[in-house]
């Protein structure tokens, strides 16, 4: 068997954004593998533990992209294959350069995060299914394999759905899912001599990003002292009524 | 042709789907084109109600909701020449979207604040970053968008009745829904709320939300929880609010202790007016609050209820 998990390299959450020229600058934000794309990984390993076989992680990005899919390494996965591209690549670009990798694999299923943290698309999983011509799991919390199929629970729009799906099929994963472990030390020694094969973006740009600005509302920050709760409460409501108008 | 999918609940369209088809509208008159309509999904669709929005309607006939159906069924409808396809943000959407856009090597623009067509090119705006950013995109076309919902006006209906076409769909290797795990809907829609009252972690149980409920109430809004309450199990996940849960807008946003993680924050960030209650004044959910209150949260919103009682009194 073979499971195979789609990563990217994503500012973390947490660090500042610049922007430079209309465009987001990265140089100073601390990058990490995206952490809706942990969870792809981390369930790739339960799974080959479980049930053997190789686990795989494909990353798709710039040179700098290395030091995730070296993670995913370090966590226990064997091989790595990374698709180098520089800057922003829309979904189905990302598909397209993707799916000859993925076709040559013949996975058992593919997992990839259910948002990206910097392009904000959610798009990404879908579309490798339909490059892959198989059907695609969004969101899911739970996944088990049973034979040529397999069972797994996913979230919609209100509430969450159980279904049974042949594999091949795509995953899209998110928090709840599992807990992502830590690379262990020895893992990152051996993350080392693993083998990442690179391979040239081939894919047609369908979307161009033209500007791009922050938008941080700045925030009135009044904030109350609430030893006297009563009257902290008081002024609170009395400042949604009378400045903010919203009560 | 622009093509729009005309998402319903069974009796009438949603209000995004309308927001929607005044998207297209303004596409469809910068283009030259004209603009069509799909229904899909379970349960009996508001055909007739459709038809007064759209020139031509497509109709599929109910079957269970995959996103490989979606697919097929906005793809069979989207051959009869579709420049552009519409359909508001939702889960399902996000789904079976990106199979869409691959199938017609379409550009995919996700959740679009505005969008705009010009020198046979679309455009638009919508956040990245975990909502922190906003981006101008553009894409030639074919291209397939999503609307965010509550960011344009609803269209109106055209004053005629369109003209029906049913769609069958081929089949198509899909997954089998074993059981849906409905969550039962509680008053005011989260994302529609115009207040919404979230309880985070801090509240320290199930119980303490009995509270929240109420003073959601005395507002009008609804209740909202963060991941960390609903992985306990205090909220069901119909609540959550983040970038796992749902995105909300409303004019007031009441976190009670909640940290303000980024992930939490990027589902609610843009809300008017941001009020926040911590025990701790470190909280970062402080620097995202326009109001906030250093305190106990088990102190502070009993005394919030009292304090809005009062003033409806
Ligand atoms: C990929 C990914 C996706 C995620 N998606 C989401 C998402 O969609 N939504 C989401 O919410 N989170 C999400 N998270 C989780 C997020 O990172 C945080 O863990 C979560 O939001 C924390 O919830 P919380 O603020 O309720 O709990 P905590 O972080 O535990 O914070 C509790 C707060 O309550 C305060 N407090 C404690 N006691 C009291 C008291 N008596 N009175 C007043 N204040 C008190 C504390 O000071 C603290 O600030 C995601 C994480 C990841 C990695």
């Amino acid at each position: 068997m073979k499971f195979v998990a789609v990563i990217r390299q994503v500012p973390d959450g947490e660090s500042r954004l610049k922007v430079q020229g209309g465009r987001v600058d990265l140089s100073g934000a601390t990058l990490i593998l995206d952490q809706m794309d942990e969870y792809a990984v981390e369930e790739a390993l339960r799974l080959k533990e479980k049930h053997g076989g190789e686990a795989i992680v494909v990353g798709f990005g710039p040179e700098r992209t290395e030091e995730a899919i070296r993670t995913a390494l370090a966590m226990g996965m064997d091989r790595g294959v990374h698709v180098v591209h520089e800057g922003y690549a829309d979904p189905v670009a990302v598909a397209e350069a993707l799916a000859p990798v993925l076709k040559e694999e013949v996975p058992t299923l593919v997992l990839t995060g259910g948002q990206q943290a910097d392009w904000d698309s959610q798009a990404l999983g879908a579309a490798l299914a339909e490059a892959l011509g198989v059907p695609v799991v969004a969101w899911t919390t739970a996944l088990e394999l049973e034979g040529e199929t397999a069972r797994a629970k996913h979230d919609l729009d209100e509430g969450a759905e159980w279904v049974r799906v042949p594999l091949p099929a795509v995953f899209t994963t998110q928090q709840g899912l599992n807990e992502p472990r830590y690379p262990t030390l020895p893992g990152i020694m051996r993350a080392k001599k693993k083998e990442i094969k690179k391979v040239a973006f081939q894919g047609t740009a369908k979307v161009e990003v033209l500007e791009e600005s922050i938008q941080e509302k700045a925030r009135l920050g009044k904030i109350l002292d609430g030893k006297d709760p009563v009257a902290a409460a008081e002024e609170l409501v009395r400042l949604l009524r009378e400045e903010a108008k919203v009560i | 042709m622009i093509l729009v999918v005309l998402d319903h609940d069974g009796s009438k369209l949603r209000k995004a789907s309308l927001e929607a088809l005044t998207r297209a509208r303004k596409l469809a008159e910068a283009l030259g084109a004209r603009v069509a309509g799909v229904l899909l999904a379970e349960g009996p669709a508001p055909v007739e109600e459709a038809r007064g929005y759209v020139e031509t309607l497509y109709v599929a006939e109910p079957g269970p909701y995959t996103a490989e159906r979606w697919a097929a069924g906005v793809l069979e409808a989207a051959k009869g020449g579709a420049r552009a396809v519409l359909a508001p943000s939702s889960r399902q959407s996000r789904a079976y979207l990106g199979r869409v856009a691959y199938a017609l090597r379409a550009g995919l623009l996700e959740d679009t604040l505005d969008s705009w067509a010009e020198g046979g090119q679309v455009y638009a705006t919508r956040y990245a970053y975990l909502n922190r950013v906003t981006q101008k995109v553009r894409s030639a076309l074919p291209a397939v968008l999503t609307v965010k919902p509550n960011t344009t006006p609803l269209a109106e209906p055209l004053g005629g009745q369109g003209e029906a076409v049913a769609l069958s769909l081929p089949p198509v290797p899909t997954l089998e829904v074993l059981e849906r795990v409905q969550e039962e809907k509680r008053g005011v829609s989260l994302t529609e709320a115009d207040v919404v009252v979230t309880g985070g972690r801090g509240l320290g149980g199930a119980e303490a939300f009995q509270k929240v409920e109420e003073l959601a109430l005395l507002l009008g809004g609804a209740v909202g929880a963060t991941r960390a309450v609903v992985d306990a199990g205090w909220r069901p996940y119909a609540e959550q609010v983040g970038q796992t849960g749902k995105t909300v807008q409303p004019s007031l946003y009441i976190a009670l202790g909640v940290s303000g993680a980024v992930q939490h924050l990027s589902g609610m960030n843009k809300s008017k007016f941001i009020v926040a209650v911590n025990k701790d004044p470190e909280a970062p959910i402080f620097k995202h609050a326009d109001y906030g209150i250093v305190g106990d949260v088990h102190q502070v919103l009993p005394s919030l209820i009292q304090a809005v009682k009062r003033l409806k009194d």
